[in-house]
């Protein structure tokens, strides 16, 4: 099967400064797929190339088989689009954003009534843009990005400024998106957020991907260590660790031990150990890495740094 | 296709326009009142002076008219900029609507609402001006709405340069107000130094008051097809140089 987006060798510059640099990937029918790195790496301009509201100056880009530039208002009929930071008329409604966005394409919108009850707006529907909460406007705009049935959904920084709970309500309706067989492509600098929706995500920093794999299989490529930190006043126990296979390094503050190594297995041998030769325990805890660990070490810093 | 979404959208945004707390008074009212006091009081003195008569005849109508075109204008500028600075116009613009769309609606909304306030300054005037109003009134309508059909393009070209929203109205104002005043209204062109004259001769409102001012005598439009075309030759010169310059983010 073809893959819904293609990106190959896309380069765009802003003068002098290089926003993406020979930037290629590809995206799968129906998964959702995330584009990481910190502010200014490269996100947005790499997503609106992709949306057609940027012209590349080099490489090709194919979405759905268009050309996204040449053949913009062909493609925008078939994707929806989410714009970080963007905003609507302050005293637009609920409802007259949702009846205009319904108007503009050229295949039948899906249930307007419906899709805001989806998204928790009905109570909302006559409410101007400007009194909407952060939550509700990123809910506003998901309506308007889902409003003409989209094979391809573009969400850029899309719970930015949200508050925890609102977040985890917005991840759960863009897996809804996905479980209606959709195609979504999003950005994020929120490594959690990257970790617990996407099925594959691509790494990118100062405008050039560094890397793309789910992030379970990142993690294991570039941070194999795991850690298991546990307290015991057993005297035995740091000479029974270091016995297990595989583990790199014990260390002991106290009565606190933490066991690190790069097998998989390390937590199930440690409990073994642990049972095998009786050893009490008061505390037990695991360290697994992340993406965020994974960004740091192969770019030598932080994402929000 | 260049229509689909129009009406929703012209619709939509005068809507949004009735909805702004001083919009409708500050552009619809405020006109009104204006002609209404200033003729009044000018009207006192009509028996004493010849030019105040000749003024408060057709100057004054036609000065509120061209003042209604030009709020217009400016309101253009800063909802424009409004728009950009929020980032609407390009969130409207990542939808198949195109940006001839996007603009043309604000462009109607614009004249319904010179329509809207001319309707009132003139209903308005039959009953409360101090000279009576023989005015034909489509034509004069239509006249006007040329008008600020032309100048509304001057204002996408000031949207172009204005760096923040709130910049716009006095940018705008700084740029729009002094063509007032070399625009033949006043005085006679003819009567102007020579730098001034090329000026008026350049000012798109100087073709605006040509036309106003003739209809408003009862001229014939066979008499103002020169400023009718000029009119027309200024919109396609802006709107050429908007499509270069304008920004949507």
């Amino acid at each position: 099967m073809n893959p819904v987006i293609q990106v190959s060798g896309v380069r765009k510059t802003y003068g002098s400064t290089i926003a993406v640099d020979e930037v290629s990937f590809e995206v799968h029918d129906g998964e959702i797929f995330g584009l990481i790195g910190p502010n200014g790496a490269g996100k947005t301009t790499t997503m609106e190339c992709i949306e057609g509201l940027r012209k590349p100056d080099r490489g090709s880009i194919s979405v759905l088989g268009f050309d996204p530039f040449r053949q913009v208002y062909k493609l925008q009929d078939r994707i929806g689009v989410q714009l970080q930071q963007a905003q609507l008329q302050k005293r637009i409604k609920v409802w007259e954003a949702v009846d205009l966005w319904a108007s503009l394409y050229q295949k039948k919108a899906v249930d307007a009534e419906n899709l805001l009850e989806q998204l928790g707006l009905t109570d909302k529907r006559n409410a101007w843009f400007m009194n909407l909460s952060g939550g509700q406007k990123q809910r506003l705009f998901i309506a308007l990005a889902l409003i003409n049935d989209p094979e391809v959904v573009f969400l850029d920084e899309l719970t930015t400024g949200l508050d925890p709970q609102a977040r985890r309500a917005i991840w759960d309706l863009v897996r809804g998106i996905r479980e209606r067989g959709k195609t979504v492509f999003l950005t994020t600098h929120l490594m959690e957020e990257a970790e617990r929706l996407c099925d594959r995500v691509a790494i990118i920093e100062h405008g050039r991907i560094i890397d793309i794999d789910s992030p379970r299989n990142l993690v294991d490529r570039h941070c194999p260590e795991r850690a298991v930190i546990l307290s015991t006043a057993d005297p035995l126990a740091e000479t029974r660790f270091r016995s297990i296979k595989g583990v790199e390094s014990v260390t002991a503050v106290g009565t606190e031990f933490t066991i690190s190594g790069r097998n998989d297995d390390l937590v199930t041998d440690v409990i073994q150990c642990l049972s095998e030769n009786s050893i009490r325990v008061t505390d037990f805890r695991t360290i697994l890495p992340n993406l965020e660990d994974v960004f740091l070490k192969l770019t030598g810093h932080s994402i929000r740094e | 296709m260049m229509l689909r979404g129009l009406w929703k959208l012209t619709w939509v945004e005068v809507k949004i326009f009735l909805r702004e707390p001083l919009g409708a008074i500050g552009t619809v009212v405020i006109p009104v009142l204006v002609f209404i006091g200033t003729g009044r009081a000018l009207g006192r003195k009509i028996p004493d002076s010849v030019s105040a008569g000749s003024f408060v005849r057709v100057g004054l109508p036609v000065l509120a008219s061209l003042l209604i075109a030009i709020s217009a204008v400016l309101s253009l500028v800063t909802i424009i900029s409004i728009y950009r600075e929020g980032g609407i116009l390009k969130r409207l613009r990542a939808t198949p609507l195109r940006p001839q769309t996007i603009l043309t609606a604000h462009v109607i909304v614009k004249l319904i609402l010179t329509a809207a306030t001319l309707l009132l300054m003139l209903l308005a005037g039959k009953r409360y001006y101090p000279v009576g109003i023989h005015v034909r009134f489509l034509s004069f309508t239509f006249a006007l709405l040329i008008s600020t059909w032309s100048i509304l393009s001057i204002g996408f070209l000031i949207a172009s340069i204005v760096p923040t929203a709130r910049f716009a109205q006095p940018i705008g104002a700084i740029i729009m107000y002094p063509m007032i005043a070399v625009c033949g209204l006043f005085s006679p062109i003819a009567s102007l130094p020579p730098f001034l004259h090329a000026l008026a001769r350049v000012n798109p409102l100087t073709y605006a008051v040509q036309l106003l001012q003739g209809i408003w005598v009862g001229d014939p439009w066979s008499a103002h097809l020169a400023d009718v075309a000029a009119l027309v030759l200024i919109f396609a010169v802006c709107t050429a140089l908007s499509a270069k310059v304008f920004r949507w983010e």
